[in-house]
């Protein structure tokens, strides 16, 4: 008698877990966010100027900028969810949030688990040198030292396209950019976010080369499968890109980081368009 | 440099936000804590039942807690039970859950080390004095195992405390983090994370500190008596 109502519990408790699975439908489509009233996003919270928290206790920046838009073209209130880089899939594999604007670089294999919508923003590679003897050109570093990063997307592309360009490595960005304060190379280079805002900190350097090598590129990402939600957030970066949005973005949000002289148009994409 | 670390602490409503954030640690620790206490002495009873199922369940409860990193349990009821069941639990919910099953455990286990602690002879010396069974429980039993608990049991609050810094990692918005968004805002200033860390530190100190104090002087005031 024991045995068969443990027997039983145990059916039971396993047909509870399956039907509970069955339930777990998962992502929210397009219709159920406009039921709701209310879209989540995922967005970081301490990455100034991407996503971050200001003094006043307000989300601000690149990606902030862009959700605060999209909830209000689709008639919805925002509610942020604030993430941190290594559990961004997570929260679209969980069905924590709609969508992911945590400044999410596209890669073939994070394709695999999300949904990646059209890009907003690109990341290249930069060059930065002293204003003395600036490098505006790729052809001009031929024969001269540049400073790059172990492991970084700049050393693999200088040695694969450029052998004759003399690398200094150092292992940490850090004594990288240490690096060329002490004049140990001629320029250095790694993602052009970086040195730009560097060059800004650090006057007498300026980035003479703001865009080179293969471009990375920042996409809005949903739940895999999620197709009402992609095709509407696609749609809506072609429309945004008609009114030059990203650009009026990198104003409000990035300028002040990347200087007055810096080129917009080094980043920010319009319309999906690289 | 250093002076401007400081100031951006008291900078819009930063220093609100830190104390808002040290409020949510603290109601995170505090129901744990409650609830821990609460569920900690049943469990205890239960270690010591004549059940050899219900002994084994605790046996394989307790060593789950005790090898299962928090943070993976965390995880687990945050992200595992919305893709695993479609529960989809907020992240206070999910962080007072996994404290509160992490808590009884080891509430249990210290109340079952404190009462097994207390010599056999005492009970049987008072049944020969003629005590009934709720005698020797109210006078004898309760009042050293309280005492013996206690200090142990303070201890392990100020540890569950401390483990609420996990939380920020699904959601919750607790002192660490606002420490973190506020040394986000200040990327460029490096003494900015010092000042920060250092005031979420003096938070923690402040809160742990006098309960850590209450266990010591509580312990030897006992123990001398």
């Amino acid at each position: 008698m024991k045995r068969i109502v443990s027997i039983a519990a145990l059916v039971l408790a396993l047909t509870l877990i399956l039907s509970a699975t069955a339930l777990a439908d998962g992502f929210r489509t397009l219709d159920e966010i406009k039921e709701s009233g209310k879209i989540t996003i995922g967005l970081f919270h301490d990455k100034k100027p991407f996503g971050y928290v200001d003094e006043n206790g307000e989300f601000q920046g690149y990606d902030v900028y862009l959700a605060r838009r999209l909830a209000e073209d689709l008639g919805v209130e925002l509610e942020i969810v604030a993430v941190d880089a290594p559990n961004r899939i997570e929260f679209l594999q969980s069905f924590k949030v709609d969508v992911i604007l945590a400044n999410f670089t596209y890669t073939a294999e994070r394709a695999e688990q999300v949904d990646f919508a059209l890009p907003y923003m690109k990341v290249a590679l930069g060059v930065v040198s002293p204003d003395g003897a600036l490098i505006t050109d790729v052809e001009q570093l031929k024969g001269k030292k540049l400073i790059v990063s172990k492991g970084t997307t700049a050393e693999t592309f200088f040695e694969q396209n450029y052998p004759e360009v003399q690398l200094v490595k150092y292992d940490s960005y850090t004594d990288a950019y240490l690096g060329l304060l002490d004049g140990r190379g001629d320029a250095l280079s790694t993602d052009n976010t970086e040195v730009l805002a560097w060059a800004i900190e650090n006057p007498g350097f300026t980035v003479g080369i703001e865009s080179l090598g293969s471009l990375d590129t920042i996409n809005p990402a949903v739940s895999k499968g999620n197709e009402t939600l992609l095709s509407w957030i696609n749609e809506e970066l072609v429309k945004l890109g008609e009114e030059n949005f990203f650009h009026a973005d990198y104003e409000a949000t990035l300028r002040e980081t990347y200087g007055e002289n810096a080129d917009a148009d080094a980043l920010v994409v319009e319309g999906g368009v690289v | 440099m250093q002076d401007l670390g400081i100031s951006i602490l008291f900078k819009g409503v930063n220093f609100q936000r830190l104390l808002l954030g040290l409020w949510v640690t603290l109601r995170i620790a505090l129901i744990t804590i409650g609830i821990s206490t609460a569920l900690g002495l049943l469990f205890g009873l239960l270690m010591m039942s004549r059940s050899r199922a219900a002994r084994g369940f605790c046996r394989v409860w307790l060593e789950i807690v005790r090898f299962m990193p928090q943070l993976v349990l965390l995880y687990l009821v945050y992200f595992g039970f919305a893709r695993l069941f479609g529960w989809n639990l907020e992240g206070e919910t999910s962080a007072i859950l996994v404290f509160s099953f992490w808590g009884t455990a080891e509430m249990g286990d210290l109340f079952r080390g404190a009462l097994t602690s207390i010599p056999r002879h005492q009970r049987e010396s008072a049944a020969a004095l003629g005590l009934t069974k709720a005698q020797i429980n109210r006078y004898i039993l309760l009042p050293q195992t309280a005492r013996r608990l206690l200090p142990q049991a303070i201890n392990l609050s100020t540890r569950i405390i401390k483990t609420t810094a996990l939380v920020k990692m699904i959601n919750v918005t607790e002192v660490l983090k606002v420490g973190q968004q506020i040394i986000g805002q200040f990327y460029r200033e490096p003494s900015v994370a010092f000042w920060v860390y250092a005031t979420v530190f003096l938070m923690y100190f402040l809160i742990c500190w006098p309960i850590s104090l209450l266990a010591g002087r509580l312990e030897t005031r006992w123990s001398a008596g």
